[in-house]
């Protein structure tokens, strides 16, 4: 160490800004280098590349549905019956306990109609909807429950036909992922 | 040193309360702020401090990467690449753990080299000293284990020849070595068992680290004098400020040297072969170990003869194992330093003539490591041999025979003494620096 | 300044040493040393402390690879998403991966079936396994192309290897892709090359490869005005290598560089606060 400043007066306020800068930069080295230790827990580059799926749905018949994997969830494919639907429009807006689509293809907040829930006009009877319950993440099971469309059995959630949650814990409607018919017989999901 | 009465004064209720209770913050205080140590302590002697921040970084980089490796035969190439290219600083990571066991053994050689320069290990710091070899053998073991996991083509041949070692113990090699592989080669079961031992060790080599700074802050640092601190008043200063920030500064500029290599030369202290994936169909054509290990694997090799009764047909010691046994007491013997030296005086600066021999040891060191990269051919064999021969006479003929015939030069009566002296700049020439 | 001189001595005799051990196994020469010719260096825009990717160069690279190397050689590390690192958009990529018949399924019948690629999807091996290849090679499977050029790295000798830390040179990988590449020539008069393999002294574990002269002047062409000669080509091909064994090589030179600075600085920082704290101490030891 070097004796030669030890007879130097010190200037106190150079000294406090010296520790100040030192204990500064000790500071955002820590937070830079934390960064990299967290953010590698976030989904990785091949896991989010994996973001879209097409699905061939010409071979569904009315009355038919089948789950597909996307992003790790089930998503449910249904191609409903003219029953269904109508049952599904019938229902007012006023009994729904969630009243948003929750449609990922629509503007945030617009209401849970049968139309809104579905592929849309021309498409009522197609439903694609992530098979996730909205309470805890089970998987519902179809043409179950009080109201003839979903059940989940992990704690007793029922959605109708239009996957609308009408009884039970769960707080919103079965979740629509982003897709599009690419085809009348092909859809891309993501 | 810190035998003395503590001097911890909690400041507030809480820390009053939770004093009585767990003591804690008075052991770290006592430990860590208040714990005296020579003023008089150079530049060499940051390196346990970064020694422990490198067994954190390591630690802390091992558990990012264990949550994306494979430890299978047949993924953990492919999961290390995932590693690499797809998660997010995956490669940042992996180059940080890599060249960090490579650092890692930098500092801890650097801190070897300079226990043995100032005779660190003397009476009454032997156990100080063989808890260090024991963290020593247990870093080797994890760094094999290690090198192993993303299976490429020198992490398989690797495992294959270091696990061949114990087919030189007579009889039961064989059966050892399958219990060791889990298998008749190397394969999946190796991998899992290494794996598992890899996260394990380093916890290990926690454990007996604090085993470490425990026996130090028993007996307190020794100093570049080699004498004992007489006047804890004037000849130490307390660890906070003092040593500390020494210490941070000298980890920063170590990590200027890590960084250097992760950011500009991730691969140089890597094989290029440990790319290609792990094939039990072709060895490499030139297997080295990470070279760390080099010297001890020239050792290894340098015995390429028989040991046999003289004048009979009996081999007593095959060349395999006696180089088996010739590597492992190149760094067994190191426990047995303390006695080994019989001289009273600590410090090389004192000692004219370790002084060179140290150096010369050093040499030796280097050489030997060179000699574990070169082909077993040619004149190379001849000349491990020699060094190995050196390295051996260092510890058994050189030490014990230095204590009786030399004469050390004059030493300071105390530390401050030779602080005073060093800062006069008249006489400052006598103080010797360690790097001369 | 005795120690000086027994360092030096033994500085000294260590080199001898070298020089001795070096020329005995050269002159036993038992078991020749490949690669027979030290890689030749190229200028190449990723060396260096702020190596940067040329763009057009990986391109090109890539033309090189789909029209003469991936008949043979797998990618099986990229996707084709990863093109987008090299200057394609993400709707180039995705027609480019469309061009790729990828075998999926099982399908609900259970049989497995071709679709076009994904983006996601990695480049599909011309080969369906490691014997196919070697079966369709003379017995020698053309090796992977995605870490060859951190795998084919010639080791350097003493004392380069110490150079080497300052001038932080690490593109043996590409420097022996470009010489092997651009270095088939006849065999010297008396050197015998085993039937199906040619003569290339660049070639790190033989005096001859398996592999044909596969580049000839004219064989890709350039949309971009470069030269069409070997090479040209066999430049462009290892830079695209390079990337391939190393997508995120500028990042990582890019951090290194703030992360070096930011040290520098912090250090300087640390060091005057060390000064500052050792001198109060003395001035207070002193008044005392």
């Amino acid at each position: 160490m070097s004796a030669t400043n030890s007879a130097e007066p010190v200037d106190e306020d150079r000294r406090d800004f010296l520790y100040i800068a030192t204990g500064a930069m000790a500071a955002v080295g820590t937070a830079a280098l934390a960064w990299p230790f967290i953010d590698q827990m976030n989904p990785d580059a091949s896991t989010r590349a994996l973001a879209s799926i097409d699905v061939d749905i010409s071979l569904i018949e009315p009355g038919q549905a089948i789950t597909v994997k996307w992003r790790g969830k089930p998503v449910f494919i249904r191609n409903r019956t003219d029953k269904e639907v109508e049952e599904a429009r019938a229902t007012p807006i006023e009994d729904l306990k969630d009243q948003s689509a929750e449609n990922e293809n629509l503007p945030a907040g617009s209401p849970a109609t049968d139309v809104n829930r579905s592929a849309g006009e021309g498409k009522e009877n197609w439903i694609v909807m992530i098979g996730s319950c909205t309470h805890l993440g089970c998987v519902p099971v179809g043409v179950a429950g009080n109201f003839g469309g979903w059940f989940c059995p992990c704690h007793g959630s029922h959605y109708d036909t239009a996957g609308r949650i009408r009884q039970g814990p769960a707080p919103r409607n079965l979740e629509i992922p982003v897709y599009e018919f690419t085809s009348d017989t092909t859809i891309t999901i993501g | 040193m810190s035998a003395g009465h503590s001097t911890y004064n909690p400041q507030n209720g809480f820390m009053k309360w939770l004093d009585a209770r767990l003591p804690l913050p008075r052991l770290i205080y006592d430990s860590f702020v208040a714990y005296p140590v020579p003023r008089n302590l150079n530049g060499w002697y940051t390196f346990g401090g970064i020694l422990s921040l490198m067994l954190v970084a390591q630690i802390l980089t091992g558990v990012v990467l264990a949550m994306h490796y494979v430890a299978n035969s047949a993924m953990a190439f492919q999961s290390v690449e995932h590693i690499m290219r797809d998660v997010n600083y995956g490669w940042l990571m992996r180059r940080m753990h890599a060249n960090g066991a490579s650092m890692f053994f930098i500092a801890v050689y650097i801190h070897m080299f300079r226990g043995m320069y100032y005779g660190s290990y003397k009476n009454p710091r032997e156990v100080l000293w063989i808890l260090g070899v024991i963290i020593f053998l247990l870093m080797m073991a994890t760094a094999f284990m290690g090198y192993v996991l993303p299976w490429g083509q020198m992490s398989f041949w690797g495992a294959t020849v270091i696990t061949g070692f114990f087919t030189a113990i007579p009889w039961v090699g064989d059966s050892i070595q399958a219990l060791l592989l889990g298998g008749f080669a190397v394969e999946n079961p190796t991998l899992n068992r290494f794996y598992s031992l890899h996260y394990l060790l380093p916890f290990m080599i926690a454990g007996v680290v604090i085993l470490h700074v425990w026996a130090l802050h028993v007996t307190g640092q020794t100093n570049p004098t080699g004498v004992e601190v007489k006047n804890i008043k004037k000849e130490t200063v307390p660890f906070t400020p003092y040593a500390t920030i020494k210490d941070a500064l000298a980890l920063i500029i170590f990590f200027m040297v890590f960084g250097w290599f992760v950011f500009y030369l991730p691969d140089y202290l890597g094989h290029a072969d440990n790319y290609i994936p792990a094939d039990p169909l072709k060895t490499p054509t030139h297997i080295v170990p990470e070279w760390y290990f080099l010297p001890f694997y020239a050792i290894l090799r340098a015995i390429t003869f028989n040991i046999s009764i003289p004048f009979t047909d009996v081999v007593l010691i095959d060349s395999k194992l006696g180089g088996v046994i010739a590597m492992f007491a190149s760094i067994a013997i190191l426990a047995f330093l303390p006695w080994l030296d019989t001289s009273k005086v600590r410090s090389a600066n004192y000692r004219p003539l370790y002084k060179q021999f140290f150096w010369i040891f050093a040499v030796v060191c280097v050489l030997l490591g060179w000699l574990g990269s070169k082909p077993a051919e040619g004149i190379y064999p001849l000349l491990s041999l020699i060094f190995t021969v050196y390295y051996f006479a260092h510890f058994l003929v050189i030490l014990p025979v230095l204590g009786w015939v030399e004469k050390p030069k004059e030493m300071p009566a105390s530390i401050a003494d030779a602080v005073l002296s060093e800062e006069k700049p008249v006489s400052s020439k006598a103080a010797a620096q360690p790097a001369e | 300044m005795k120690l000086r001189s027994i360092l030096k001595a033994v500085t000294g005799l260590a080199f001898a040493v070298g020089l001795v051990g070096t020329s005995f196994a050269a002159e036993e020469g038992e078991t020749p040393h490949y690669p027979l010719k030290h890689p030749r260096h190229v200028h190449w825009s990723f060396a260096g402390p702020f190596g940067h990717w040329d763009i057009p160069q990986l391109q090109r690279g890539l033309q090189v690879y789909l029209e003469v190397c991936a008949a043979c050689h797998s990618l099986e590390y990229i996707a084709f998403r990863n093109l987008g690192d090299i200057g394609y958009s993400p709707e180039e990529v995705k027609s480019f991966a469309e061009t790729y018949e990828i075998e999926d399924g099982p399908n609900a019948d259970g049989e497995m079936y071709f679709r076009p690629g994904f983006p996601s999807d990695r480049f599909p091996s011309p080969f369906p396994n490691p014997e196919a290849a070697a079966a369709a090679n003379n017995g020698a499977a053309p090796p992977d192309f995605s870490l060859l050029a951190k795998a084919r790295a010639p080791t350097r000798g003493f004392p380069t290897f110490v150079f080497d830390i300052f001038t932080m040179y690490a593109e043996n990988g590409p420097d022996y892709i470009y010489s092997l590449l651009t270095g088939y020539e006849d065999p010297p008069a008396g050197v015998e090359v085993p039937e199906g393999a040619h003569y290339n002294p660049y070639f790190i574990s033989g005096s001859a490869i398996a592999m044909a002269n596969p580049l000839s002047d004219g064989i890709v062409t350039y949309e971009d005005g470069s030269p069409e000669t070997i090479d040209q080509y066999s430049r462009d091909i290892s830079a695209f290598m390079m990337w391939a064994a190393e997508p995120h090589l500028v990042e990582r030179k890019a951090m290194g560089f703030n992360v070096m600075i930011f040290l520098a600085v912090f250090a300087i920082l640390l060091y005057l606060t060390k000064k500052r704290i050792w001198a109060e101490f003395k001035r207070k030891e002193k008044e005392a």
